[in-house]
């Protein structure tokens, strides 16, 4: 029982809310300064990480290309970085290779992505949702490497031996695009399902209950109503998946090979844009070589991809937000 | 007879002007199952038939023996304050409490002497008899067109001209063919909020419904597109049995044959909408259409 006002049945509201000591103005604004001045810096640490590395890559791409003419770099079609007396930094190998695993990662996740972001959101009883999407957040925090291990000690030998099954003979190898896609496509999967999930639970319920009302099975309902009603949020995840895709270094570091050749064949070895700037930079290149320098390039034309798809990705993302607001 | 038991239940259907004193306003909360006033004499054909109905959402009880019917190609209204069971009731018409997991109800609703809640009714082809038409107009995200056939495509093969003059003659019936006819291949998002609503009504019936329920309708539209809406109703009622639940008395009245008045999970009261508006049989409806609830 507080005992500390005397009388207080006997103050007005207008005694009391001016019995508090006044605030000090300079310190308010002062305060204010101080806390807008640590925002304002904060923010533009992160702008200024961001240019310093975007002007990094460039000045590093225009030495690179005092070296090799803009021309021979982007359109040749062999990559041969190492080998002292035959060099040639064309960069399509490398660009057809991240787009073979790429391609295989996205054969492989988008559809099941997107099956299984229908049945969590519209088939799944509450509680097997409630125990299947911590799964796949779980999924979603595996560190990458451990998807380059399981790569090669599962994915790889099962090719293998689906190969010898089909062919008869050992098309796979040790390494290749094949398995490297599946391991990238297994760790896109998340990505697609918690994406296209959230897109399709947007979908107002007065949608379902209408195409219900007209006696749609749940399949109709599902198929016809509620998925193209999601369209754009389902393709904003698959861009943003491909974009991890395409960016995703360690799996194919360890199990695409190291080898950069022109093909569409998933059992071939393939060297990818990312797995090309490992090796760079974990082998012995001295910083003035052109071998270093074409890292940057590499990393340039990379940086430019990713970040297209990143943009049209969250474009679409915004406008399928704007369509149910 | 006593007017009022000692636990403060009704005595069984007193006559109608049984006067009763006036504070028993606050007992009301729980009354008994209802028996319904007796149907005036020549009635017409029934539609819906609904006896003892009970209905839950998980432990709490939305309807209370509930009995009634619905006549045929009438325009039947239910009113009551907000969470008295009517929207309930008219969902259970076509099943659409399917979709809420919780909700379960026993009793007995036939149409057409067909029990509905019978677990091998075939709800797909329920729905396709009787058409709902929603609080907030709902469109596709598709085109005028595909929204109309969206329910022929579900139920049968048509050929294109077939469904293109299904189509035509759904949004005539709707009285928004006019509004529309120039760009049926754009979006129905495009149409104003009663546009919307009209486009629903022609997606209901355009896979030939015999009812349609209508819950709170003209809700979240302004008042010259709830008039074209009440125009429709009226207009529509030569052909379809319409159900329709609505917070506004003078649209009950407006638009209404029979009128249904619930309170508290229990059908109060049901008769010609006439009656109930000038002669209502029981103090609770009189207090809720001269607006002293509600």
């Amino acid at each position: 029982m507080p005992t500390a006002s005397p009388q207080p049945e006997n103050q007005t509201l207008a005694e009391l809310c001016g019995r508090g000591r006044p605030r000090s103005v300079i310190l308010r604004l002062f305060q204010e300064g101080t806390v807008r001045g640590l925002l304002v810096g904060c923010a533009m640490f992160s702008i200024l990480i961001t240019t310093l590395i975007i002007g990094i890559l460039a000045y590093e791409t225009a030495r690179f290309l005092q070296d090799v003419s803009v021309v021979d770099f982007l359109t040749g079609l062999e990559w041969n970085p190492l080998l002292g007396a035959d060099r040639h930094f064309g960069i399509w190998p490398l660009i057809v290779g991240t787009l073979l695993v790429t391609l295989v990662a996205a054969v492989f996740a988008l559809p099941i992505g997107l099956v299984t972001a229908i049945f969590l959101s519209e088939y799944a009883p509450p509680w097997l949702r409630a125990i299947l999407k911590p799964i796949l957040e779980v999924l979603a925090g595996i560190p990458t490497v451990v998807y380059g291990f399981f790569a090669l000690i599962v994915i790889t030998p099962a090719l293998q031996g689906l190969g010898r099954l089909v062919t008869g003979e050992n098309t796979f190898g040790a390494y290749s695009a094949g398995a490297a896609g599946i391991a990238v496509g297994i760790m896109i999967l998340p990505i697609v399902t918690s994406l296209s999930e959230d897109a399709i639970r947007a979908v107002p319920k007065g949608l379902r209950d209408g195409a219900f009302a007209l006696g749609s099975t749940k399949f109709d309902t599902s198929v016809k109503v509620v998925v193209p009603a999601a369209l754009s949020g389902i393709m904003a995840s698959y861009l943003l998946a491909i974009t991890r895709a395409v960016g995703e270094t360690m799996i194919v570091a360890l199990a695409a090979g190291g080898l950069a050749q022109m093909t569409v064949l998933p059992w071939e070895q393939v060297q990818t844009m990312t797995a090309y700037m490992v090796q760079i930079f974990l082998g012995d290149a001295p910083a003035t070589g052109v071998e270093y320098k074409s890292s940057f390039a590499v990393a340039g034309v990379l940086f430019l991809m990713t970040f297209l798809l990143t943009f049209a990705g969250y474009r679409i993302l915004l406008r399928f937000r704007e369509e149910y607001e | 007879m006593s007017p009022t038991s000692p636990t403060g239940t009704r005595p069984p259907m007193p006559s109608t002007n049984a006067p009763e004193p006036r504070n028993r306003g606050t007992t009301v909360v729980a009354l008994p199952p209802h028996v319904n006033p007796v149907e005036p004499t020549n009635p017409p054909e029934v539609c819906i038939r609904c006896r003892s109905l009970n209905s839950w959402y998980g432990d709490l009880q939305a309807l209370h023996s509930v009995g009634l019917d619905i006549p045929k190609n009438r325009v039947s209204a239910f009113i009551g304050p907000s969470g008295c069971g009517k929207s309930t009731l008219l969902r259970w018409f076509n099943r659409m409490n399917d979709t809420i997991p919780s909700a379960r109800a026993e009793g007995e609703i036939t149409l057409d002497g067909r029990d509905l809640l019978d677990p091998r009714c075939d709800v797909v082809d329920l729905r396709r008899r009787v058409g709902m038409v929603f609080q907030k107009p709902n469109p596709f995200p598709k085109s005028i067109f595909d929204n109309v056939a969206f329910g022929p495509r579900l139920h049968r093969r048509y050929s294109r001209l077939d469904l293109e003059s299904l189509v035509e003659q759904s949004l005539r019936r709707a009285a928004i063919w006019d509004e529309v006819k120039d760009r049926l291949d754009q979006s129905a998002l495009g149409l104003s909020g009663g546009q919307q609503q009209r486009l629903c009504i022609a997606r209901a019936i355009a896979i030939g419904p015999e009812v349609l329920l209508m819950d709170e309708p003209c809700s979240a539209l302004d008042p010259r597109s709830t008039a074209a809406i009440e125009d429709l109703i009226r207009n529509l009622r030569d052909q379809y049995t319409i159900v329709i639940v609505t917070h506004n008395m003078q649209q009950a009245a407006r638009v209404s044959d029979r009128t249904a008045f619930f309170y508290n999970g229990a059908l109060i009261e049901s008769n010609e909408t006439d009656l109930i508006f000038t002669n209502p049989a029981h103090r609770e409806t009189e207090d809720y259409v001269s607006g002293r609830f509600g």
